[in-house]
């Protein structure tokens, strides 16, 4: 086994970020893996580079509009006469890199719109599965009961509701992402946190008389990390699949940035013009999305191969 | 060997006389990523027609291996590398997987451990069993029904036709097993294959197995490959015994004479490792083999023990020893056999073992009177939702009074499901108690843990049986020891760690040990964890619910050992669960027998073990087996399993089962209307039981030696 072993004998506790790089490099053993890793690495680093540069100012009409992919517009124009290069490279960071705070003030948090609303949903998950798989009985029922009638609604439906109700914005759609995915992560966990509660482990914490919390979230919740992150993956794939869907619907982030869901939308209505200005962006969320599938299909492999 | 089986036993031979299995230096390896491993080495054996051989030896030896090999079972990954496999003559290895099918044909039968998992839960067994005589056989369906029929009587399953209609979860596990060892019997196997078949069982039941087994290899002329980890086992059902270390065959002879004197010190070892049953901890030592089995990548140029052997020399460092036949036919894989002499044996320094104080009577310090446990059992009827319906309990423990003194240990034994585990999950305040008082140093611990004061829960702490889920794998050793220590504020943080060390020391582990991760540990080490963390916030009473069951028999020495040396050094009070008759013995100063969560005899250990018995605790040790051929054991046989806890025999609880019942007054008519009194022997001996004294005492003892050497 390749896998990275903390180095024995030797003092230095494993920090977290090492324990994290070990959950992690497993999935170098699985080819669809590592090939999911790359394309996520390779959008990674775009969202990274267009923090410093573009070709051009994504959101200057510099040139002819709807050009064919050109020496000079490597991917075309858009139908304002935009570099679609440029835009697509800049509609990478609201996914994956910031978060614009509301109002005129410009002041943006690190962490994309995806990773947000996929960190809210794993939280208010984990909580809420950890209460009802631990605790169980009314607290179980009660918890399971409100997250089942969640589900039930068409998740198309949820967005709509929320973003009509508080009006458009980064922290609204991550608030949407959160609060569809939380039930799905809730379900997971409760169902992790069912058998881990049986182990001796467990028994011996409670014999220690340790809090409630001590062990849902110190105890269990570490031992739920693998399947955890490997929906959590899963997840962001279709956290950035609802922010192009909004976005089709005119829902979605709100300009200046480009958004690529918005792109298609916007390009739609001249695809008889140009092809290329509806198809490159929606090659570029399938490709993430397939990528972090494929990342978290190879990391579930190696995961469960490794505890065999 | 004339047989009188009313089965057709001609297919069986073809007319081959020789040996029925025969392995000839056989050697089994594994393909895994980046070469491969070699499980098992140049391993010879037979087995003739009639015969049962045994295979012992620890995990990870390759017993099973070697089963696997001769049905063609090792994976994808194993295959037979060198050595010849003949079964009934014919070569078995080297040939494809159609060719292997028809030459077996329906020749040998494998039993398994868990039966559960042999028997398709949906499907009857009538079907599953008369599957066998259709298919392989081209059999008509009712033909094969009478076949299975008469199959199941042969192994004595009580109402066999009933039998037939019923699914496997709607008999017990021991008639599961009989019906699995009958599925394996149908075809009249020339080899019958058993590979640990009654681990997962009671010792009653595995009693009754074993007998079935014995009755089976008299009157059948199938040859039997016995895998098992158990000497006594071994000692009851086979007539040849092959010893396996580290993927070799290191002894190998005829039963009495590898246990009367055992040439191989691997063998010699693991005979000290086991507690004989009647041996005490004053009296007699367990002496756990230094070191570990190695890895099948890194075992040792010469002789593969030479590591842990307390007579190895530089030849056995250097040259590996061939299977040898010594003058009384034993073969022995050894280079100084001849000159082995275990009786001048002594024990290296290395090798840990206990300082044993002198416990003097005095306060007790768990005092436990009447103590109820039921569980709410609630239906999903309908009915039962609305309250229309009574309750019912399950009633786990009934009426347990016992007190345990400062310093000494209690152990608790019985069948599963006798209320053991209960009791002590409610003393320790994992469950609350329904009825009863209990006190601990004057503290009333009959409610839950959540309302206990942390001066009384630092007081109390458990040892788990399961040494793969009694540490948290996300944390590293130090971290799970430490955690008491700051929990309870026992030490100061900044010196928690030095705490540690010294704790992990005194488990024998060493500092290395502080950053490892779980999974990097083994079995043995990880009970040892367990163990270091219960004990590290000086606990006054630690209770250990079977904390050696699940390891091997050395492993399982060395960790008794050191629960028995840090009791000594700490005056830790014990409360010790396990099935092991002969452990229990070995570790505690008195001894509770519990029956259905009722405690039918509580004492000294030496008064259990001994005539007066309660009729339970005499069926109990007639079910121990022994490791040794030549102890004669009384032969006492349950009737059927454990009654159900949600409506118990109403009178003595055991009444329904019990052998003796006919010495109670009234030819036992009481046994079942009136609750038994409590007689007491002597110093603190009590018996549960109609029975009048003057009567158990007549009992002669369950073990006697047949021959004195």
């Amino acid at each position: 086994m390749t896998i990275a072993q903390p180095a024995l004998g030797a003092s230095r506790r494993p920090s977290r970020l090492q324990k994290l790089w070990d959950s992690l490099s497993v999935v170098l053993n699985s080819r669809i893996g590592t090939v999911g890793l790359a394309i996520v690495v390779f959008w990674a680093v775009i969202a990274l580079v267009s923090l410093f540069w573009t070709p051009y100012p994504p959101n200057s009409s510099l040139f002819v509009q709807n050009l064919p992919p050109n020496l000079t517009n490597v991917l075309g124009t858009d139908h304002l006469g935009r570099d679609l290069a440029s835009r697509l490279m800049q509609g990478t960071q609201v996914i994956l890199l910031k978060t614009r705070l509301p109002g005129d003030t410009h002041i943006a948090i690190p962490g994309g719109v995806a990773l947000w609303g996929v960190f809210g949903s794993l939280f208010l998950g984990a909580i809420l599965g950890l209460n009802a798989g631990y605790r169980g009985g009314w607290w179980d029922q009660v918890i399971m009961q409100v997250l089942d009638a969640l589900i039930a609604f068409p998740v198309i439906v949820l967005y709509l509701v929320i973003i009509a109700a508080l009006g458009q914005g980064d922290l609204v759609v991550i608030f949407a992402i959160t609060i569809t995915g939380a039930p799905g992560v809730a379900r997971l966990v409760r169902s992790l946190a069912l058998d881990i509660k049986t182990r001796d482990y467990i028994r011996a914490a409670e014999t220690r008389g340790e809090s409630l919390a001590y062990i849902m979230y110190r105890e269990i919740l570490p031992n739920a990390r693998g399947p955890l992150l490997v929906d959590a993956m899963l997840r962001v794939g279709y956290a950035i699949f609802a922010i192009g869907t909004l976005g089709f619907l005119g829902l979605g982030l709100p300009p200046p940035d480009p958004d690529w869901g918005n792109m298609v939308n916007e390009a739609r209505r001249n695809i008889f013009l140009n092809q290329w200005a509806v198809i490159f962006p929606s090659l570029a969320i399938a490709s993430l999305v397939v990528g972090l599938n494929l990342f978290a299909d190879g990391l579930r492999e190696e995961i469960t191969r490794y505890q065999k | 060997m004339a047989t009188t089986t009313a089965l057709d036993t001609s297919s069986i031979t073809y007319g081959h006389t020789g040996p029925v299995l025969k392995l000839e230096n056989v050697a089994i390896a594994y393909k895994v990523r980046g070469g491969e491993i070699e499980a098992v080495q140049n391993v010879s054996f037979e087995i003739n027609r009639g015969e049962s051989h045994g295979l012992v030896g620890e995990s990870g030896c390759g017993k099973s291996t070697v089963a696997w090999a001769v049905v063609n079972f090792l994976g994808a990954n194993g295959y037979v590398k060198r050595g010849n496999i003949k079964f009934l003559g014919r070569e078995l290895t080297g040939r494809s997987g159609e060719d292997l099918r028809r030459l077996r044909g329906d020749q040998i039968a494998m039993v398994y451990q868990d039966p559960m998992q042999a028997l398709n839960p949906s499907l009857r067994l009538g079907d599953q069993l008369k599957e066998v005589l259709t298919v392989h056989r081209g059999m008509a369906d009712a033909e094969a029904a009478k076949r299975s029929i008469e199959m199941l009587e042969r192994v004595y399953m009580p109402d066999a036709a009933d039998v037939m209609r019923r699914y496997p979860h709607q008999i017990s596990g021991g008639q599961q097993q009989r019906v699995v060892i009958a599925m394996a019997l149908l075809n009249n196997p020339a080899l019958l294959i058993m590979d640990e078949p009654t681990t997962a069982l009671d010792v009653t039941v595995e009693a009754a197995v074993l007998d079935l087994i014995a009755d089976l290899r008299r009157e059948f002329d199938t040859a039997i490959m016995y895998i098992t980890h158990n000497l006594g086992v071994v000692a009851r059902v086979c007539s040849k015994v092959g010893v396996m270390y580290a993927g070799e065959m290191v002894e190998r002879g005829i039963v009495e004479q590898i246990f009367k004197r055992p040439q191989h010190p691997y063998t010699q070892g693991l005979m000290r490792c086991v507690p004989k049953l009647g041996a005490d901890k004053a009296s007699s030592m367990l002496y756990p083999i230094r070191g570990r089995v190695p890895p099948p990548n890194s075992r040792p140029i010469g002789c593969v023990f030479s590591p842990r052997c307390d007579y190895a020399q530089e030849r056995c460092r250097m040259e590996r020893p061939a299977l040898r036949t010594m003058p009384n036919s034993v073969q022995v894989r050894c280079h100084f056999a001849e000159d082995i002499d275990p009786s001048q044996w002594q024990p290296s320094e290395d090798v840990e073992l206990p300082t044993l104080r002198e416990v003097v009577v005095s306060e007790p310090i768990l005092e436990v009177q009447h103590l109820k446990k039921y569980y709410e059992v609630s239906g999903s009827a309908l009915k039962d939702i609305l309250g229309l319906r009574p309750k019912r309990d399950v009633k786990a423990v009934e009426d347990a009074t016992f007190t345990v003194q400062k310093g000494r240990t209690l152990g608790v034994v019985g069948e599963s499901g006798c209320g053991k585990s209960t009791l002590i999950k409610t003393i320790i305040g994992l469950e609350d108690c329904t009825a009863g008082k209990a006190e601990f140093m004057g503290f009333d611990i009959t409610c839950n843990i959540s309302s206990r004061d942390i001066k009384l829960i630092k007081e109390l702490q458990m040892v788990f049986q399961n040494p793969d889920s009694t540490m948290n794998p996300s944390y590293t050793v130090g971290q799970q020891i430490g955690r008491p220590m700051v929990r309870f504020k026992t030490v100061p943080k900044k010196q928690v760690r030095e705490e540690v060390i010294k704790i992990l020391q005194a488990m024998r582990l060493g500092e290395t040990y502080y950053d490892r991760l779980p999974r990097q540990l083994s079995g043995g080490e990880k009970q040892r964890v367990g163990i270091a963390r219960a004990l590290a916030s000086h606990p006054n009473l630690v209770l250990c619910d079977e904390p050696v069951s699940a390891l091997d028999v050395s492993v399982q020495a060395a960790i008794l050992n050191l629960l028995l040396d840090a009791q000594s050094k700490l005056g830790t009070t014990m409360v010790f669960i396990a099935h092991d008759l002969s452990v229990v013995r070995f570790f505690s100063d008195d001894v509770a027998v519990m029956y259905l969560g009722q405690i039918m005899e509580i004492g000294p250990a030496e008064a259990i073990y001994a005539p007066p018995y309660h009729p339970y605790t005499e069926a109990l040790l007639s079910a121990v087996p022994i490791p040794d051929p030549t102890a004669a054991q009384k032969h006492i046989r349950l009737e059927g399993s454990v009654p159900s806890a949600l409506d118990p025999p109403s009178g003595c609880r055991f009444h329904t089962r019990c052998p003796q019942r006919h010495f109670a007054p009234e030819g036992g008519a009481v046994c079942a209307t009136q609750i038994p009194p409590w007689q007491e022997t002597s110093n603190g001996h009590k018996i549960f039981c109609h029975i009048p004294l003057e009567t158990l005492r007549t009992f002669d003892p369950v073990i006697s030696h047949k021959e004195k050497d």
